[in-house]
C-alpha cells in the first residue's frame, strides 16, 4: 500500500514536470498572466512611501520620498529619456545655449496651466527659482541654483542676503526667459531635469508653508491629499499637456516604516509596488514572486574612500591604493554577500549615465592578488599594514564592509577592519571634521545623466561633495576646460579623458553599481518601467481592468 | 485620600521638569548633526546648514535651549519638526493610535491572562495547571519580534485570515494581529501572576470562613477570591498600560502601526529633539497618572488599605 502511493507521487511529479517544460517553450504562466488583460486608464496605483522629511516645495526635496511624490505633481522644462541619455522636453519648447554656453535662452510651450487653473509663463520659473536660492527661505537644494549669476547676492556665504533677485534671470516675454551663467557650463541643459527647478505658481508666494503641506504644480498629477504617516494621494490631471501623460487613473502613496511590511503587504496584493525587497527576503523574493521580481540597474555606485588628510593616505603613492583595488573579489561578494543585489564596478561612472565607458578602470577593477601584493610593494606599502573602513551602523552595511576586509586580509595581508559608526549622522559628522582614520564608505546616486556628475561633483578640489581632501591639478584643469567646452560631446570626451587620470590617482575604489530589487503586485500590466535613478516612471504604470 | 492625591499630583512637577532634561541633554550628546544629515551622502551647504540651526535655535547652547523649550511649553507650544510641522500636530495623530492598539491589547491581556490564571489556579497541580505553566513559559522565552513575525507569517501570509498591516488604525480587526502580540508577553506573566495569588489564597482563612458560612461556589471564587486575588494582578496591569504606549517600538514596527512607537523610532533616528522631548514628557506623564490611579483602586479593592 505505501508502495503503491508513493509510486503515484512519482508519476505525479514526472506529470507536472513535463508540463512546466511544455509551457516554458512560450514563457511560462505568470508572465502570460502579467500582460494579460487590458489597462484601465483609471485604475489606482498603490506604492510604498515612508513619511516625506520636509514640506512638499520643489526645492526641498534631498530625500528620495518627497521628491518621489514632488515629480509627478511637477513638470520640469526637460525630462531624461528612460534607457537612453537623451534629454526630452517637457514645458520647454526648446533650451538653447549661445556660442560659449553661458547664456541659456529658455521658451515654454504656450497654454500649461497649474492644477490651479492659473497660467505657466516665464515667470513662474524665475519667480521659483529666485525664491529657492534664497538662503532666507531654508530650501535644502538651494545650492543647485549656484551656476546662476547673482547666486552670492541671495545665498551669500554669511549674513543676510542683499536681494531677492538674481541678476542672471531676466523674463523677455510671457513664455521666454534667459539664464546667464557665472561661467560657461555646457550640460546646463541637464541639470535642469532635476525636480529643484520647476515652476510655482502666485499662490505658492502667499503662503509658502501651507503649499508645502498641499502643492499645487502643472504636473501630469494633481495633489488630493496627505494624511501624514498615512497616506498621499494623487490623480490624473485631465488637462496635462505634456508627452508624459499618465496611463492610469492616480496614485496612493502608502506608508511604510520597514520594508517587510511593505513586502509583505505586496504579497498579498494590498500594495503594487515596493522600493527595496528587505534584505531577508533577498534570498527567495525571485521564487515568491515569479517574473513580478523585479531586477534592475540604475545609476549609482558605492566605493571605498581613502581619508587623503589623514596620516595614512597623506603622500601615499595611488599605486597601492590600486593595489588594494585589485584585491577586492567583486564578483563573488556582489553574488554571495550581497546576493546579486549590485554588479561589480568597472568604472568610477555609472551605467546609463553619458559617457560612462565600460571597463573605464581597466585592470584596477579586476581581482587579481598576485598583481595587487606587487602594486602594493612597488608603491612602498600601506602604512602601518592596517587599514579600516568606517561605515554607519544603522544600516545594513556590515556584511559586505566584512567581506570586503576579508579579501583584502586574504589576497594581500593587509589587516582590515570595519569602523563602525553608531548612526548615519555620526559616520557623516566623522567625514565633515576630517576625522575618518582610514577609509569610509561612500555612495552616489546620480543627479543628472552626465559623466561630470560622477567625476567633477566628487573629486574636484573645491568640489561640494568632495570629503577625502583628494586634490589633484590635472584633473581640475581638465574639467574646467570639459566644462567650457562648446558642446555637449565635447565636455563628455574630455571628461572621459579625465576619468583616466582618475584611474591613475584613485581618489576612490569603485566597488560596485546598485540594483533595484522590487516586485509588483498582480494587478499591474505588465513590468512596471523604471527610470535611471532607480525609481519607477509613474505616469507609464498601467492597471489590470478588473 | 484628597489630600494624598493632590500630594502625588504635586510630585509630578519636579518629576516632569527632571525628566524633561535629562532627555534634552541626551538629545543633545546625540553623536552627529541632524541638520546636516539632511544632505546624506551629498555634500551640505555650509550657509543653509547655518541658517536651518538658527532657526530651530540649535546655534545656542543647550541651556539656553531647554529654557526657551519650557518656557514655550508653559505657553502649550511643543514646538515644530525638522519637517515645519508643529510637534502637538504630530503627537496627536499618533496617540490616539497607540492607546487604541494599547486598549485593545490590555483588554485581551485581561481577558485571557486572567481568565488562564484563574482556571490553572483553581486546579493547582492538574494537567491544566502544568499546561498552563507550560504554555506561559514558552510565551515569555520567545522575544516579541519573533512572535510577531511568526503571527504575521501564519495568520496573515499564510492563511490570509487577518490583513498583515494596519491601514486603518480605527479598524478593530486590523488591529487585533498587532494587539494581540503586543498583549502575549504581559498576558503570560498575568496568568502566572493570577494563577499563583489564587492558589495561594484558596487556602486562606477568609475561604474556609466563606464556604463554611455555606456560600455558593460562585460567589465564594467570583467575589471573595477574584477580589483578593486581583491587588498584585492589578498592579502589574497598571505599570503594563505605561509600557505598552511606551514600549510598542518593536510591534509598531513589525505591523507597520502608526502610532508613538514608531513617532518616537523615527524621531531618535533623526535626533529630532522636540519631538523626543515631547513624546516622552507624555509618556512620563501618562504613567505617573495611571500608577497614581492604581494606588487609589487599592482601597476600593482593599478597605483595609486606607490613605492618611
Amino acid at each position: 500500500m505505501r508502495g503503491a502511493k508513493s509510486a503515484k507521487w512519482v508519476a505525479c511529479a514526472i506529470t507536472v514536470t513535463l508540463a512546466a517544460t511544455a509551457c516554458g517553450g512560450g514563457g511560462s504562466d505568470s508572465s502570460d498572466d502579467m500582460n494579460k488583460g487590458k489597462a484601465d486608464p483609471k485604475g489606482i496605483v498603490t506604492a510604498q512611501l515612508s513619511e516625506p522629511q520636509n514640506p512638499l516645495q520643489p526645492a526641498n526635496a534631498k530625500e528620495s520620498q518627497g521628491s518621489r511624490v514632488l515629480r509627478t505633481v511637477f513638470a520640469g522644462l526637460v525630462d531624461y529619456k528612460p534607457g537612453s541619455t537623451e534629454l526630452e522636453n517637457i514645458n520647454a519648447e526648446s533650451v538653447k545655449p549661445n556660442k560659449d554656453s553661458s547664456v541659456w535662452t529658455v521658451k515654454l510651450k504656450p497654454g500649461w496651466k497649474f492644477h490651479d487653473g492659473t497660467t505657466v509663463t516665464a515667470k513662474s520659473y524665475v519667480d521659483s527659482w529666485n525664491w529657492s536660492a534664497n538662503v532666507a527661505n531654508n530650501q535644502t537644494n538651494s545650492s543647485w541654483f549656484a551656476d546662476i549669476k547673482g547666486y552670492e547676492d541671495v545665498h551669500p556665504e554669511k549674513g543676510k542676503p542683499k536681494s531677492d533677485k538674481m541678476s542672471g534671470l531676466k523674463v523677455v516675454d510671457e513664455n521666454t526667459f534667459t539664464v546667464t551663467l557665472n561661467s560657461p557650463v555646457s550640460y546646463f541643459a541637464y541639470k535642469l531635469g532635476y525636480d529643484v527647478w520647476a515652476p510655482l505658481p502666485e499662490a505658492f508666494f502667499k503662503d509658502p508653508k501651507a503649499f508645502g503641506q498641499k502643492p499645487i504644480g502643472n504636473g501630469p498629477y494633481k495633489f488630493v491629499s496627505w494624511d501624514h504617516n498615512k497616506l498621499v494621494k494623487v490623480r490624473k490631471f485631465e488637462d496635462y499637456k505634456g508627452p508624459n501623460a499618465a496611463k492610469n487613473g492616480g496614485i496612493d502613496f502608502k506608508n511604510y516604516t520597514k520594508a517587510d511590511a511593505a513586502y509583505s503587504d505586496l504579497r498579498s496584493n494590498n500594495l503594487d509596488w515596493i522600493e527595496q525587497v528587505p534584505t531577508t527576503a533577498l534570498t527567495n523574493y525571485k521564487q515568491d514572486l515569479g517574473d513580478r521580481a523585479i531586477d534592475q540597474e540604475y545609476s549609482a555606485v558605492q566605493s571605498v574612500v581613502p581619508a587623503f588628510y589623514s596620516k595614512q593616505f597623506k603622500d601615499i603613492d595611488p599605486k597601492v591604493i590600486q593595489g588594494l583595488s585589485m584585491a577586492i573579489d567583486r564578483d563573488t561578494i556582489t553574488k554571495k554577500v550581497l546576493h546579486g543585489t549590485r554588479t561589480p564596478a568597472d568604472s568610477f561612472v555609472a551605467r546609463g549615465v553619458l559617457g560612462h565607458k565600460d571597463g573605464a578602470l581597466g585592470d584596477v577593477a579586476k581581482f587579481d592578488p598576485a598583481k595587487a601584493k606587487a602594486l602594493i610593494k612597488e608603491g612602498g606599502g600601506v602604512p602601518g599594514d592596517k587599514i579600516s573602513i568606517q561605515f554607519n551602523a544603522d544600516q545594513d552595511h556590515k556584511p559586505w564592509v566584512d567581506a570586503v576586509c576579508n579579501s583584502i586580509r586574504k589576497s594581500v595581508g593587509v589587516e582590515c577592519v570595519g569602523d563602525s559608526k553608531p548612526t548615519f549622522q555620526a559616520d557623516l559628522n566623522a567625514r565633515d571634521n576630517k576625522q575618518v582614520k582610514s577609509m569610509y564608505r561612500g555612495g552616489w546616486v546620480l543627479d543628472y545623466p552626465v559623466n561630470s556628475n560622477f567625476m567633477r561633483d566628487l573629486y574636484g578640489s573645491k568640489a561640494a561633495g568632495n570629503t577625502s581632501g583628494f586634490s589633484n591639478k590635472e584633473f581640475d584643469e581638465l574639467s574646467t576646460k570639459a566644462d567650457k567646452a562648446a558642446t555637449l560631446d565635447e565636455t563628455v570626451k574630455l571628461y572621459q579623458e579625465a576619468e583616466q587620470i582618475l584611474v591613475k590617482e584613485m581618489p576612490a575604489i569603485p566597488l560596485w553599481f546598485y540594483k533595484v530589487n522590487s516586485g509588483q503586485s498582480t494587478n499591474i500590466l505588465g513590468k512596471i518601467p523604471y527610470g535611471q535613478d532607480g525609481d519607477p516612471i509613474f505616469t507609464d504604470v498601467q492597471v489590470k481592468q478588473k | 485620600m484628597g489630600r494624598y492625591a493632590a500630594r502625588r499630583l504635586l510630585q509630578m512637577i519636579p518629576i516632569f521638569i527632571g525628566t524633561t532634561l535629562l532627555i534634552f541633554l541626551m538629545v543633545h550628546i546625540l553623536p552627529g548633526d541632524p541638520i546636516r544629515a539632511m544632505w546624506g551622502d551629498k555634500a551640505a551647504d555650509p550657509a543653509q546648514v547655518a541658517a536651518l540651526r538658527h532657526e530651530f535655535g540649535l546655534d545656542q547652547p543647550v541651556w539656553n535651549q531647554y529654557l526657551d523649550y519650557m518656557a514655550n511649553l508653559f505657553q502649550g507650544d511643543f514646538g515644530r519638526t525638522f519637517g515645519g510641522r508643529e510637534v502637538v500636530d504630530v503627537m496627536s495623530e499618533a496617540f490616539p493610535v497607540t492607546l487604541r492598539l494599547a486598549g485593545l491589547a490590555i483588554v485581551i491581556e485581561i481577558i485571557i491572562g486572567i481568565g488562564l490564571g484563574a482556571w490553572a489556579g483553581l486546579k493547582a497541580g492538574k494537567t491544566v495547571d502544568s499546561g498552563v505553566l507550560v504554555f506561559t513559559l514558552l510565551v515569555i522565552s520567545v522575544p516579541v519580534f519573533v512572535l510577531g513575525y511568526l503571527a504575521r507569517f501564519i495568520f496573515a501570509d499564510e492563511l490570509g485570515w487577518l490583513p498583515p498591516n494596519v491601514q486603518d488604525s480605527t479598524d478593530f480587526s486590523q488591529l487585533f494581529l498587532p494587539a494581540f502580540v503586543l498583549a502575549m508577553l504581559s498576558m503570560a506573566y498575568v496568568a502566572r501572576l493570577t494563577r499563583t495569588t489564587f492558589a495561594e489564597n484558596l487556602r486562606a482563612d477568609y475561604m474556609r470562613t466563606a464556604t463554611a458560612k455555606g456560600l455558593p461556589r460562585r460567589r465564594i471564587v467570583g467575589v471573595h477570591l477574584l477580589r483578593n486575588s486581583l491587588i498584585p494582578v492589578i498592579t502589574f496591569i497598571g505599570t503594563d498600560i505605561g509600557g505598552f504606549i511606551g514600549g510598542a517600538v518593536i510591534t509598531e514596527g513589525i505591523f507597520n502601526v502608526q502610532g508613538v512607537g514608531n513617532l518616537l523610532y523615527r524621531a531618535i533616528q533623526t535626533s529630532e529633539g522636540s519631538t523626543i522631548v515631547g513624546v516622552v514628557t507624555i509618556i512620563v506623564l501618562v504613567i505617573l497618572l495611571i500608577n497614581l490611579i492604581i494606588d487609589l483602586l487599592y482601597a476600593v479593592l482593599d478597605p483595609r488599605i486606607r490613605y492618611a
